[in-house]
């Protein structure tokens, strides 16, 4: 008898031995696919907030460029800045034939010329002068110099030609190369140019998408889940709106998108592509979320608290929104938070309103097109360049920097508006 | 409070009958509660008591399956009237429940949360004045004056019960309903609640549910026995303790059930 009491005791020791460690065994391979998963971001997205530039000797020289004596501000702005631009890139090698100069030409990006003439514009005096001029190098060039390139393929599978490197190699080795923190990829919209494009359309796009949501989803729901949860009879008429709020809770993401496409474009021909579709369109996927969570907290307040309020002879409306509203939005925020969390992160419903369309324009408002991050993640992943993959992480990281802040907000919230009062 | 020997009555229950969905809980329940003094209602639990407490506020309209027939007056005036306004009757009509329940606010939000929303001072001088006096009648006020901005679910539970009271008292209540109002404390704590009781019964009428009927002797001047949804007997609280009309009365009295 006691022994057996003895074995039982030792069984359910060993029991509760083996559930830690299947617990402590599920933590692990967590944390190992979250650090995999971050560490495989960060090393191919590190580079893309690098941005190389190629040191290029520039002539402005007046004739070239078609230029007066003492020419005036507009004269500048109209002057031909072509020539120069590809004569100092074809000066690199003196020795080039014509099509060796065209491969000069595409070692920097097609802005060169741009930049050659904002130069100028910032300093007049530099006609009939030499000066040295950072130019943007081509993305293949970028690759190469970050180590990213695959330089011993055969040369007719490379985009980069034999040519080409030696040139970039003797470059690099006179120290006319370098590498500076890529400001334009936080100040450019995309471009089909990978060491052109940035991000800030499809940011301004999230921020304008997720400002609408917001001011849609999160009156409509606070408002729905109060009435539903202090003022409505409990009867079969609101146990059926109830059981589809959770449903709707659970439809995929896309079915919303057909829903913005096919009333929000078709029926009231708002404009495509803008942050304010899609707004609306995934406040419409956030509403049941903040509803849902809004309900659960306005749950959790206690009841003694509304029946000290009715008993102090305060009327419904004023025991909800003077005690019950008030304890339960800490809740209620974090939901709301986690609900526009997740729709800053969902790709499908804006794909077919139309956000998914190559803009090169940053967005001012919600009524101008846009991208959004997670849709500018999709584009990019999708374009061929080598010079995109980079930026494919390095747009993740954005990403989830922008749901880290949010979620950490949330957290704030919710421990600023608890501690005060327990 | 007898006026020329003439008991005053202050709230008449004429054939209450109380139901939860299908189940009644209460049968013809029909009781005076004299003005100015303390009632207690005593049973064992589950036998009603509580819900025709809520019945005198009418804080069983917040429970959706829950309805009551019958009449009650207060002052004369049938409460169960469907011209009755129930945020005036529970402006007259204060309760203090069995947990305390203060708003996770400060102490003066607390106390003046009542006469804000009834309008009753004008100015904060005024409102300064009626927590001070509230907070004094529930003698609370030597404790808490220097800290009346710090939150009310920082206090002990017995200064919890006294803020509930205080928060009660501040609107000035006719009748004041105390659904077992130390069952959460401590015997010191309990102490000092009924000694407020005794002192609160000269401006208001009380009804106090108790299950301590230790409590209900020291504390009460009348007192209802409820069994089963039934009020088996009332009358002064001297009579039900040592000569009780009913066996059932008698046997919960000295503890033979309940």
């Amino acid at each position: 008898m006691n022994k057996n009491k003895e074995q039982l005791l030792n069984k359910r020791y060993k029991a509760e031995q083996r559930f830690r460690l299947y617990g402590l065994s599920a933590i692990f391979m967590a944390l190992l696919f979250l650090t995999i998963f971050i560490f495989k971001i960060f090393s191919t997205g590190y580079s893309a907030f690098q941005k190389t530039w190629l040191i290029v000797p520039v002539t402005f020289d007046a004739e070239l460029m078609m230029l007066d004596q003492n020419p005036s501000k507009e004269d500048l702005q109209d002057a031909d800045y072509y020539d120069i631009a590809l004569k100092s890139m074809a000066d690199l090698d003196p020795n080039a034939n014509e099509d060796q100069e065209n491969e000069l030409k595409r070692m920097v990006s097609y802005f060169f010329e741009k930049e050659i003439k904002n130069e100028l514009l910032n300093d007049p005096n530099l006609i009939g002068k030499t000066k040295e001029v950072y130019l943007t190098a081509s993305d293949d060039l970028d690759q190469v110099f970050k180590g990213n390139y695959p330089r011993d393929l055969p040369e007719d599978q490379r985009r980069v030609s034999d040519y080409q490197l030696k040139i970039f190699d003797q470059l690099v080795a006179n120290g006319k190369v370098e590498s500076k923190f890529n400001i334009s990829f936080f100040t450019n919209a995309d471009s089909r140019e990978a060491e052109l494009a940035g991000i800030a359309s499809s940011f301004m796009g999230s921020i304008f998408s997720i400002l609408v949501c917001l001011m849609i989803a999160f009156p409509v729901a606070v408002l729905a889940a109060i009435y539903l949860e202090e003022f409505a009879p409990k009867n079969r008429f609101t146990d059926f709106i109830e059981v589809n709020i959770n449903n709707l809770a659970a439809v995929p993401s896309i079915v919303f998108g057909l829903l913005g496409l096919g009333v929000l474009l078709a029926i009231f021909h708002l404009p495509r592509s803008t942050p304010l579709v899609g707004g609306i369109t995934l406040s419409l996927m956030t509403l049941p979320t903040i509803i849902i969570a809004a309900r659960a907290s306005l749950k959790a307040v206690p009841p003694s608290i509304r029946e000290a309020a009715l008993a102090m002879g305060a009327s419904r409306m004023q025991t909800t929104m003077h005690h019950t509203v008030p304890l339960s939005m800490p809740g209620t925020l974090s939901g709301t938070i986690i609900g526009l969390a997740q729709a800053l992160g969902e790709t499908a419903p804006l794909i077919l309103i139309g956000m998914v369309a190559f803009v090169n324009t940053i967005p001012g408002s919600p009524m101008d097109p846009a991208a959004s991050l997670p849709v500018q993640i999709y584009i990019w992943a999708e374009s061929a360049e080598r010079g995109f993959v980079e930026k494919v992480s390095a747009c993740i990281m954005v990403l989830l920097g922008f749901l880290i802040i949010m979620n950490l907000f949330a957290q704030i919230i919710r421990h600023k508006f608890e501690k005060k009062w327990s | 409070m007898r006026k020329n020997g003439v008991k005053m009555i202050k709230i008449k229950a004429k054939d209450v009958d109380v139901f939860y969905g299908k189940k009644q809980a209460l049968f013809n329940i029909s009781l005076d509660i004299e003005e100015n003094q303390v009632t207690a209602l005593i049973g064992p639990s589950g036998c009603g008591k509580s819900t025709f407490l809520r019945c005198i506020n009418r804080m069983n309209d917040v429970i959706d399956i829950c309805s009551v027939k019958g009449e009650i007056l207060i002052n004369d005036f049938n409460i169960n009237d469907k011209s009755c306004d129930v945020v005036r009757l529970r402006e007259k009509i204060g309760m203090v429940f069995q947990k305390p329940n203060p708003f996770p606010k400060t102490l003066y939000e607390n106390v003046s949360y009542g006469p804000t929303i009834h309008g009753m001072a004008q100015s904060k001088q005024e409102m300064d004045e009626i927590v001070e006096t509230s907070l004094k009648k529930a003698a609370l006020w030597e404790e808490v004056k220097d800290r009346l901005h710090e939150p009310g679910t920082g206090l002990s539970g017995g200064q919890q019960q006294r803020l509930c009271i205080a928060r009660a008292i501040s609107v000035k209540p006719e009748v004041i309903l105390m659904d077992e109002p130390c069952s959460a404390l401590d015997p010191i704590a309990t102490a000092q609640i009924e000694e407020l009781i005794d002192e609160l019964k000269k401006e208001h009428t009380i009804i106090i549910v108790t299950h301590s009927m230790a409590q209900a002797a020291r504390v009460s001047q009348n007192t209802g026995f409820f069994h089963l949804g039934q009020l088996i007997e009332h009358g002064s609280t001297d009579k039900i303790f040592k000569n009780p009309d009913n066996k059932k009365t008698q046997d919960y009295i000295t503890g033979r059930f309940g």
